[in-house]
């Protein structure tokens, strides 16, 4: 079966984001751009479906800016067989990524879609439930465990108070939780090989699809900061202060 | 302007990320009606109908909401939720489960963890793992938002007399089947809601030495909470991380042990009112948003906690 995997460009997790002092927006000038996490974790699952016989083509999509080429060889260089990037320097919301993935799943027909459960720039946690709902597919959210039998796929996933078993029939949409795998890293050879895998370039107009947004960001602030706390020399110290000073024991 | 809850429940119990949600509502202004989607919740409808401030319950009773599956409830939330102004379901797995697909099928842009009500149409939210708040603005004619609980202070559970209404309407997409669950039994209080919260790290060591945790925690009626390291080292189950990625608390008290205070754990407890540091690497980052940091072993400063409090 073909899987389609989705990946975003975002800044990389360990980097602290400052806001922009015109309040439109964090700066992300020369700051070290990554894949997702959760994304990584995405192909990582897709690739083990492939290496258990289970998937025969890994086709991974980014919707994004044209530097997210990089991420996408990075998918590559990690098993992925091609790659498509949907060309786009707008800052898109969920709802017109999701559409602009339906656009590709329409196109490709794949048998299992693969996204992280969240980007860590945005936070939505919204892409892979509403390309569910665009599709009509079954979602298996926040996955710890896939295991794909025949026409369905049984995904456990990680709920408020522990774990929950869904079974989904195929075609489904599957977002990945932390815990779902360990990704691997690209090997050297593997990154040389992965700049000859084919990698187009599509565009929303290309696929008729309609980025139109009904949310607009009116300003970014930087978090109230907190004020400076004071470092306690024991034990009996810490309890005084919780006690008497915070009053919170 | 009318706005429909999603009522968060086990169809048992209410979940009290339900309160939390209503307040928010009512921030925002106008009637509030909660649907209530399950299999014989009419204990949950009941309990919802007494939330102060909420004019009606709608309680969809059907065999596909039994567990809350979002290919069958969010049809059903979409169909009704088109006449409302609002739809609001709390940020737990369940909301952000079902509402994306609620907002898709309406083709709006839903507002994920909304933290303030600005005005009617504007919200603030949390981004890049809370390193910043943006504003945003929605001119959808249904706005779909999901609300961080820990942002709004719960509405009072009892006080309302709202009527309970029964909905028909059964929606079955056929394409997914709850299989089985698995729950983490626990006699604490529930991390989100409890007022101290005690959390470990990679510093534990290992699961055992949670022990030492657990004692101070019931010393304190506190809940037990983890960092992602402790979670992925299996020194405790996963739905005791605190984080961007697990749970989102903001108690009175959080104390941190053995917790270096990674930019994600940071994003999902700075907004405790008190927050304690035990950690015997004084250069920690948890240092720097620690009201009180203690530089200790802390196999020697938890026992000792425990026994002075």
């Amino acid at each position: 079966m073909k899987i389609l995997v989705s990946v975003k460009r975002v800044v990389d997790y360990n980097v602290k984001v400052r806001v922009k002092a015109d309040n439109s927006g964090v700066d992300l000038a020369n700051v070290k751009m990554s894949m997702n996490p959760f994304c990584e974790i995405a192909v990582e699952e897709a690739v083990r479906l492939k290496e258990k016989g289970v998937a025969t083509e890994i086709v991974v999509v980014s919707v994004g800016p044209s530097t997210a080429q990089e991420q996408l060889r990075t998918a590559l260089a990690l098993g992925a067989d091609r790659a498509i990037l949907v060309e786009s320097a707008e800052d898109l919301t969920s709802l017109a990524v999701a559409k602009l993935l339906k656009a590709v799943v329409d196109k490709e027909q794949p048998q299992l879609v693969i996204l992280g459960k969240q980007a860590i720039d945005s936070d939505n946690n919204q892409t892979g439930q509403v390309l569910a709902a665009l599709s009509g597919y079954g979602q298996g959210t926040f996955a710890s465990k896939v295991e794909i039998s025949g026409d369905s796929v049984a995904v456990t996933r990680e709920i408020d108070g522990g774990a929950q078993t869904v079974s989904l029939k195929l075609p489904a949409i599957v977002t990945t939780d932390l815990r779902l795998n360990e990704p691997r890293y690209a090997s050297l050879p593997n990154i040389m090989k992965a700049k000859k895998k084919p990698l187009e370039v599509l565009t929303p107009d290309a696929l008729g699809v309609s980025t139109a947004s009904t949310n607009k960001t009116v300003k970014v602030e930087a978090p109230a900061a907190r004020s400076a706390g004071i470092k306690v020399k024991s034990v009996a110290e810490l309890v005084e202060k919780l006690k008497n000073e915070a009053k919170v024991i | 302007m009318t706005i429909l809850v999603i009522a968060e429940h086990d169809n048992k119990v209410l979940a009290p990320a339900t309160l939390n949600t209503v307040a928010a509502a009512a921030k925002i202004g106008g009637d509030i009606h909660v649907l209530v989607a399950g299999q014989g919740a009419g204990a949950v409808a009941e309990a919802a109908a007494k939330i102060a401030g909420v004019s009606k319950v709608l309680n969809a009773d059907n065999a596909a909401y039994a567990h809350q599956l979002p290919e069958n409830v969010a049809p059903l939330v979409a169909e009704l939720g088109a006449g409302y102004s609002h739809i609001l379901a709390a940020a737990t797995s369940n909301g952000k489960n079902i509402l994306p697909r609620v907002a898709a099928q309406l083709d709006v842009d839903q507002i994920s963890e909304i933290i303030s009500v600005e005005s009617a149409d504007t919200f603030k939210r949390p981004i890049y793992a809370g390193n910043a708040i943006a504003t945003v603005q929605s001119n959808a004619a249904v706005k779909v938002i999901t609300v961080r609980a820990t942002g709004f202070d719960p509405a009072a559970a009892e006080g309302g007399s709202a009527a309970v209404e029964a909905v028909s309407a059964a929606h079955d997409a056929g394409t997914s089947s709850f299989v089985g669950e698995e729950l983490a039994k626990s006699d604490r209080p529930e991390l989100t809601a409890a007022k101290i919260v005690v959390s470990g790290g990679r510093g534990m060591q290992n699961g055992d030495n949670f022990k030492h945790l657990y004692a101070l925690a019931d010393k304190l009626g506190a809940a037990v909470g983890a960092s992602r390291a402790a979670v992925d080292a299996g020194f405790v189950p996963n739905d005791m991380q605190v984080g961007q990625t697990g749970k989102i608390v903001a108690p009175q008290l959080y104390i941190a042990v053995g917790i270096s205070g990674a930019i994600q754990h940071l994003a999902g407890m700075k907004d405790s009112k008190v927050i304690v540091a035990i950690n015997k690497d004084e250069e920690a980052p948890i240092f720097q948003v620690a009201d009180y940091g203690l530089v200790a072993d802390l196999f020697e400063a938890v026992p000792e906690l425990e026994k002075l409090v």
